[in-house]
């Protein structure tokens, strides 16, 4: 059976489409992961599913309960773990847990006994009676994970469980959801926008942009059609006509095109980032990565194209959004100039609909 | 689809909303004094002006004063209980409540048992600090002699009054909360709510002697017949009938809780 069934849900805030006709299913015991940038309506689309907001149009089932109709079902066989921080800090860890498995419903046994083992489970058995505002963001968020499995749910709701957090504790948490999964075999809906944390964690990832899901699929698999590996190409642009083609735009541009026509080339196009914007040239190659490169090069020395570095590496989900999108997903930190463009082609998008 | 009352009012969920509050409030002991403050000097200072008993019903005015100050200490905290929603938005563990498989019914219900048992203590606390002052219960028959019998009924039931008082701004704080987004709109509502409440319900002086426009606001106040039961249960003289109060009070009670369990409901989270 599959835990979760979506079919065209939809969400309006004001007119604007949050979540637009979104169609997925999520399997039994999976981890599946929602990638996405910031506001590709992700956190909405979880919503939704963990029945806090009502769908504008479209309908979903979590454990075969209808989010809308049956919310109290759905709400007993799932675990939520939301993108802020939902604890009272005036409670300690322990009484957190309490308030939450008796909220649950849990006898006085089985709440003893949960609450040692989730909170032995992310390391602050030691920390049950101190107060939750004396927390580290990262214990924090730790508690919330164990407070989320704490009622043993059917399906595990992890909104950006790592956003803000050091890279050690992000690994110790993706580990531990890791480990949750294939021990109590729980069903985990993630949603992020590190491209890291959907390779490792899940087992499918859907692909999000501007309430869109436009790519599904096993890691591997969307990876698979950037082609099998991605050879990044630095064009020297010095070597001649340096003041006609400034940086070698043009001379990238021409072997991009040339590059091309060569049969195991999947893609070839210009990549602009920083400061050698414009000349460089990212090609995805099918077959063996590493035959291609003495092709490529003898390419471009046949076209008298000057290299000055280049380099190989496997195609990654970044690779997948670019190729889908034409951009990059990551976030270049808030509120800057690039988060203004970002929203007002958000908003651009959404108004054409 | 099939809904039980079990699934409606969820004792256990309640109790643990319950218990949440009262872990709380007693932890942060210094918000329970500083709410205590304001009513404590309002009493002690007051109490000082020298009004002629003859004006305010022939009683003492700490006598008079005093169940008003009662009156203005449970409006002020359970309020401030009912607005405690926003609170809990804000530092996002009304997340975590509206997640948990509990009816919106037996959240509200939690919420207002909890800020009641604060509001009550509040009030009871009051009600102790105005002896030092020169308080006396006299009970409920007016005039006569004080009997323990008297006093007895007239603490009981002036319980029962602070209950039905706190029940009434409980719900009307929740329902403020649930339209209000963040703690900005607390104070609007404290200014222009809750201050008018407390001077049109006679707690400071007799509603004679408001101008007649005024006597029309005070009496569509439900804390004018809280504050006259309060008096006539503690010391005996009040304007209204016993059972007028109650019918009050009750009817405020009834709505103001629908009213907040209602827009508490249509919230989205």
């Amino acid at each position: 059976m599959d835990a979760i069934v979506a079919e065209r849900l939809t969400k309006c805030f004001n007119g604007l489409k949050a979540v637009d006709s979104v169609t997925f299913r999520v399997r039994e015991g999976e981890i599946f992961g929602l990638l996405g940038p910031n506001g590709a309506g992700k956190t909405t689309l979880l919503k939704m599913l963990a029945t806090l907001l009502k769908p504008t149009s479209g309908s979903a089932r979590v454990c075969g309960y209808d989010v809308v109709s049956d919310a109290d079902e759905v709400r007993r066989r799932i675990g939520v773990v939301f993108q802020e921080p939902t604890l009272d800090i005036k409670l300690t860890a322990f009484e957190n847990l309490d308030f939450h498995a008796r909220m649950y419903g849990m006898g006085k046994e089985e709440r003893r006994r949960r609450i040692r083992e989730v909170l032995r489970l992310v390391g602050l058995e030691d920390k049950a009676d101190v107060l939750v505002e004396n927390f580290s963001g990262g214990m924090q968020r730790r508690l919330e994970i164990a407070r989320g499995l704490l009622h043993s749910p059917e399906v595990l709701f992890l909104d950006e469980p790592t956003l803000g957090l050091d890279v050690q504790t992000r690994k110790s948490i993706w580990e531990y959801i890791k480990e949750r999964n294939e021990e109590e075999g729980v069903t985990v809906v993630v949603t992020t926008h590190y491209m890291e944390e959907a390779e490792f964690l899940c087992d499918r990832v859907a692909i999000m942009d501007f309430g869109k899901v436009i790519a599904a699929g096993t890691p591997e698999s969307l990876k698979a059609s950037c082609g099998s590996a991605v050879i990044t190409i630095a064009v020297d642009g010095s070597a001649q006509s340096r003041s006609r083609n400034q940086d070698g735009v043009a001379e990238a541009e021409r072997l991009a095109a040339i590059l091309s026509e060569l049969e195991f080339v999947e893609e070839a196009g210009v990549r602009g980032c920083g400061r050698g914007r414009g000349s460089v040239v990212e090609v995805n190659v099918r077959g063996s990565g590493e035959t291609c490169i003495p092709e490529l090069v003898l390419a471009a020395a046949k076209a008298g194209i000057g290299i000055k570095s280049l380099s190989f590496r496997k195609p990654t989900l970044e690779d997948v959004f670019l190729k889908l999108t034409g951009r990059e997903i990551r976030d270049e930190g808030e509120g800057g100039f690039k988060d203004f463009v970002r929203w007002t082609h958000v908003l651009w998008h959404r108004r054409r609909r | 689809m099939k809904t039980k009352l079990a699934d409606v009012i969820n004792p256990s969920a309640i109790y643990t909303l319950w218990l949440r509050e009262t872990i709380r409030f007693f932890r942060l002991r210094s918000r329970v004094l500083g709410s205590l403050g304001m009513p404590l000097f309002f009493l002690a200072f007051l109490a000082l002006l020298p009004v002629e008993p003859s004006s305010v019903h022939g009683l003492r005015y700490i006598d008079f004063l005093a169940p008003g100050i009662i009156g203005m200490t449970l409006l002020f905290s359970s309020t401030f209980a009912g607005l405690s929603v926003i609170w809990d938005k804000e530092f996002g563990f009304l997340r975590e409540i509206m997640v948990a498989p509990v009816s919106r019914v037996s959240i509200i219900l939690g919420r207002i048992a909890g800020g009641m048992t604060t509001s009550m203590f509040q009030g009871i606390l009051m009600l102790l600090a105005a002896f030092p002052m020169g308080f006396r219960i006299r009970g409920l028959p007016s005039g006569g002699e004080a009997t323990t019998l008297a006093i007895l009924i007239g603490v009981l039931l002036s319980v029962l009054f602070m209950i039905l008082i706190s029940a009434t701004f409980i719900g009307m704080g929740v329902a403020f909360a649930s339209k209000l987004k963040d703690m900005s709109g607390y104070s609007l509502v404290m200014n222009f709510l809750v201050f008018p409440i407390f001077f049109l319900s006679g707690a400071l002086f007799p509603l004679d002697d408001f101008p007649r426009w005024m006597r029309m606001l005070a009496y569509a106040d439900p804390l004018t017949y809280g504050v006259d039961a309060l008096r006539r249960c503690l010391v005996g003289v009040g304007e209204f009938p016993l059972l007028l109060d109650f019918a009050a009070l009750a009817l405020s009670g009834a709505v103001t809780v629908w009213l907040g369990a209602y827009l508490f409901e249509r919230a989205e989270g």
